[in-house]
């Protein structure tokens, strides 16, 4: 096992997962099997390969410094949960 | 024992493109707030952001003044961390293939060049601002910044002090201005600044625990931050106590550094490739066309001052700090004869009043054909050079033609022999005991009287004659 419990724990507290114990015991298996499989996949020689970012055979796509029209106000702020006049409304940020 | 600061600067610059990096939405500072967003900048589900090619052109363009190397393949990647001022919890940037990387730039320290590298540039999204409400139980998010483009410029720990700290923001800055990607606005956050900083015993190879610090609002803040840490650190160690590698945030108010105890764990952005955005492929071509177009860099201005107009280095080196300063100066010698001249008031009497007023180049009223044409004044004897930095400072805060103020204010130097003969007479009639000091040898006793006659024409009368008439009339 070469992912322990709190790896788990780490990686669902970066992203914002509640795991009850149960949960966590079946991540940490399925975790290690993915890994078990690319230890599999290591096994295939790929020294002359081109380490791949991206699949798809397509670069260099830019759009021109244009602007165009935002969204209207209401619109920016209808999925908001909370909001405060123009400003989105969100639980209080402590920075120190 | 005696220690080396040792010091590394992230310096993350706003680029003025129109658009923002990845959308069409406009990067205007000062939008009434989430008025300038969209689907893709709003992080909605199921958009596709494209990249802004000038943006990538501004950033291949500050990789090329900074004497980095371009990248020929580069790609973004997303830092995944949650914050409200980031609508899809994470951030595009580069991560292992920034655009440029490998520079440097040359400072000037105690009269030595002093190279400071620059480990890379690459492109990345702002994020947008939150608001904080005093006593208030929620923050306000406006996400109008969301996807303005940034570069982060990030140097090699090669400074030694907070003056060399100093001095390398002070270049780039101008650096940035004078190729115009940026405005380097720090007030308006379009130029942010977090530091590293350790101290070693000198002579170590090895570096000491490294110390960030965060919340510095200009250049004098990063200064005096940096001389307040490197003094704590090194009563830390003297003290027998050791150092933990933290984040500390710049109390400006009371001039200390704070640490910043984050319930946070250790950050863990988990990069990885943005699928929705294609690779770059950088092509040569565009490259050097880019570096073809790169205007002259302030180094190189400073250099052409001295040899061209034969300032002295420091006169060409304050001129040539800004783009700005330096362009007004260029165009006020295609009108007047003497460089040196010019930049004495350039430097003086502008800029004295200009920090006075706290006022930048842009803002400065007057047009630089102007001040020549007042210093055509002083050569012509119209007006004196004490009259002319009344005429000056008028013509600085009006913007009035300089002929128009002597005008108005009746301010043409009095050339007239017979007119400054008979308030000579007057002046030696009222002063009889400096009369005779003059005559029994003091020569100070004449200053005081070339005074009276100043004072009696308001500093009107032509010098030279003045003292010729005296002389004259004293035999």
């Amino acid at each position: 096992m070469r992912i322990a419990k709190e790896t788990v724990e780490h990686v669902a507290n970066l992203a914002r997962l509640y795991l009850s114990e149960e949960e966590k015991a079946e991540m940490t298996e399925k975790l290690n099997s993915i890994l078990d499989y690319m230890d599999k996949l290591n096994e295939l020689d790929t020294s002359d390969v081109e380490p791949t970012a991206h699949v798809i055979p397509i670069k260099n796509v830019f759009r021109e410094d244009v602007v165009q029209e935002s969204l209207p106000l209401e619109k920016a702020l209808e999925n908001a949960p909370d909001r405060d006049g123009n400003f989105f409304r969100v639980p209080r940020i402590i920075e120190e | 024992m005696n220690y080396e600061t040792v010091i590394g600067l992230e310096v993350h610059v706003e680029l003025f493109t129109k658009s923002k990096v990845f959308c069409g939405c406009s990067t205007e500072f000062g939008g009434d707030p989430n008025t300038h967003c969209c689907p893709v900048c709003l992080g909605m589900p199921g958009v596709l952001p494209v990249t802004n090619k000038k943006a990538v052109e501004y950033a291949i363009k500050a990789g090329l003044a900074l004497n980095c190397e371009i990248a020929e393949y580069s790609k973004f990647d997303r830092k995944n961390y949650f914050y409200p001022d980031l609508p899809k919890a994470y951030q595009i940037s580069q991560y292992d293939l920034p655009l440029a990387k490998n520079g440097y730039i040359e400072i000037e320290v105690g009269g030595k060049t002093r190279r400071i590298g620059i480990t890379r540039v690459h492109l990345e999204e702002d994020a947008g601002k939150l608001v904080h409400e005093e006593g208030k139980g929620y923050s306000l998010v406006d996400l109008n910044r969301t996807g303005v483009p940034l570069i982060e410029i990030v140097s090699e720990p090669d400074m030694r002090s907070p003056e060399e700290a100093w001095l390398y923001l002070n270049k780039l800055k101008s650096i940035l201005q004078y190729i115009e990607v940026s405005d380097c606005k720090m007030e308006e956050g379009s130029l942010r600044c977090d530091v590293n900083i350790s101290i070693r015993p000198e002579g170590s190879d090895a570096f000491g625990t490294k110390i960030e610090i965060k919340n510095l609002g200009s250049f004098k803040a990063v200064r005096r931050s940096l001389e307040y840490e490197e003094k704590r650190q090194r009563e830390v160690l003297e003290d027998g106590g050791s150092l933990i590698q933290e984040t500390r945030r710049w109390d400006e108010a009371r001039g200390i550094t704070v640490s910043m105890r984050s319930k946070e764990e250790a950050h863990d952005y988990r990069y990885f490739p943005d699928p929705d955005l294609v690779p770059m492929v950088l092509d040569r071509d565009w490259i050097e066309e880019i570096k073809a177009n790169l205007p002259e860099l302030p180094d190189a201005r400073k250099e052409r001052y001295m040899r061209e107009f034969g300032l002295p280095a420091y006169d060409a080196g304050v001129i040539t700090s800004s783009r700005a300063l330096s362009d007004f100066y260029e165009e006020c010698i295609v009108h007047y004869h003497d460089p040196k001249t010019v930049s004495n008031w350039v430097m003086v009497e502008m800029m004295g009043l200009m920090n006075e007023q706290g006022l930048e180049v842009e803002q400065i009223r007057f047009k630089p054909k102007q001040l020549a044409n007042m210093l055509s004044m002083i050569d012509k004897g119209t007006i004196s050079g004490k009259i002319a930095k009344e005429v000056f400072r008028d013509m600085f805060e009006t913007g009035k033609d300089p002929e128009t103020i002597v005008r108005e204010k009746g301010l043409v130097q009095i050339s007239d022999e017979s007119e400054l003969e008979k308030i000579a007479k007057k002046v030696i009639d009222e002063n009889p005991k400096s009369v005779q000091d003059y005559k029994n040898g003091k020569e100070k006793a004449l200053g005081f009287l070339v005074g009276q006659m100043m004072k009696e024409t308001r500093g009107k009368a032509n010098p030279q004659m003045v003292n010729d008439i005296l002389k004259k009339l004293l035999g």
